[in-house]
């Protein structure tokens, strides 16, 4: 029994992940998609697991589940979208996709052969080596993988960097106090003086 | 006993709903985004997999560049999204045919 468990748990997340890909891709409204891939995310995260790919997959869930996943969420619910135009054609291209997507996964799986699931798996690399999972995939990283690691860094940067010119707009006729113009002010602003000569009275008043 | 062809086997058949969806969604960009994010799950899956089954750790370096990229693309690409639906009021593909001679 206990031979079998990660066998029976690998096809357990299997069929979840599957299914919940399925429902990203039929449901209606897009936050349930959203909400579908988060499961999606998160059973595909067991399965790396039971691949002993411990980091990585505490990193999807953290990454992906915790921030892309919620900025998705953010911006389905921050638009206000009419679903109808978007739905029309799903029928229609429904036969094509489904026509496209067998026909390339047949192929796919007789590339991948079925004799080839009787090979069993070789001894956890990482163990082998007398290190966890973390420690083997730093030590690849910060030694052979230095360049690319700090390249990553900079693409995160410009990433951020450039979100924040894309979304950012001024609008014009907005009543907005300036505070920089209200502290630099000063008193000759605020008052104009004005020199006039006096009026004198004309004639005599009644 | 979990195999290589179990984990490949996964991978396919995610990449491949992944792909029936770009097709059947068409209109709709947000879900065509997270179907690119099934994708690349489904490349993801794989390279664990190799990483696994032939001890070497390139593998899930990869992964982990891939989960980097893909954050930032994410980021940007739902930054256009915002903008273009600022702009034109609709993200239906349709209907962004302004390049269009």
């Amino acid at each position: 029994m206990t031979e079998s468990l990660p066998l029976v748990s690998f096809y357990l997340f299997g069929a979840i992940t599957v299914l919940a890909a399925l429902a990203v891709i039929t449901v209606k409204n897009p936050v349930h998609a959203a909400l579908c891939l988060v499961l999606t995310f998160f059973s595909t995260a067991c399965t790396w697991l039971l691949a002993d790919a411990e980091f990585l997959a505490i990193a999807l869930v953290l990454v992906y589940v915790g921030a892309v996943m919620v900025l998705f969420l953010f911006v389905v619910m921050m638009l206000d979208i009419d679903l109808v135009p978007l739905r029309e054609g799903f029928v229609r291209a429904m036969p094509v996709g489904l026509v496209v997507a067998v026909v390339m996964l047949v192929e796919m799986l007789t590339l991948i052969g079925v004799r080839s699931m009787q090979i069993p798996a070789p001894a956890e690399p990482a163990a082998a080596a007398g290190l966890s999972n973390t420690a083997w995939l730093a030590t690849a990283l910060f030694s052979q993988f230095l360049l690319p690691f700090e390249v990553a860094a900079l693409i995160l940067t410009v990433a951020i960097i450039a979100a924040i010119p894309l979304t950012l707009r001024r609008r014009v006729g907005v009543k907005a106090q300036d505070p920089a113009r209200q502290v630099a002010v000063t008193a000759r602003e605020r008052i104009r003086i004005v020199k006039m000569p006096a009026e004198k009275p004309t004639g005599a008043a009644p | 006993m979990i195999t290589l062809a179990h984990f490949l086997t996964l991978g396919a058949i995610l990449f491949c709903v992944a792909i029936a969806g770009i097709f059947i969604n068409r209109k709709n960009v947000i879900v065509l985004l997270m179907a690119i994010e099934l994708m690349l799950l489904a490349v993801n899956t794989n390279f664990v997999a190799f990483s696994r089954f032939l001890g070497d750790p390139s593998g899930q370096v990869f992964v982990f560049f891939i989960l980097t990229v893909a954050a930032a693309e994410s980021a940007i690409g739902l930054a256009i999204l915002v903008v273009l639906f600022r702009n034109r009021a609709t993200i239906n593909v349709a209907e962004i045919d302004s390049l269009k001679g």
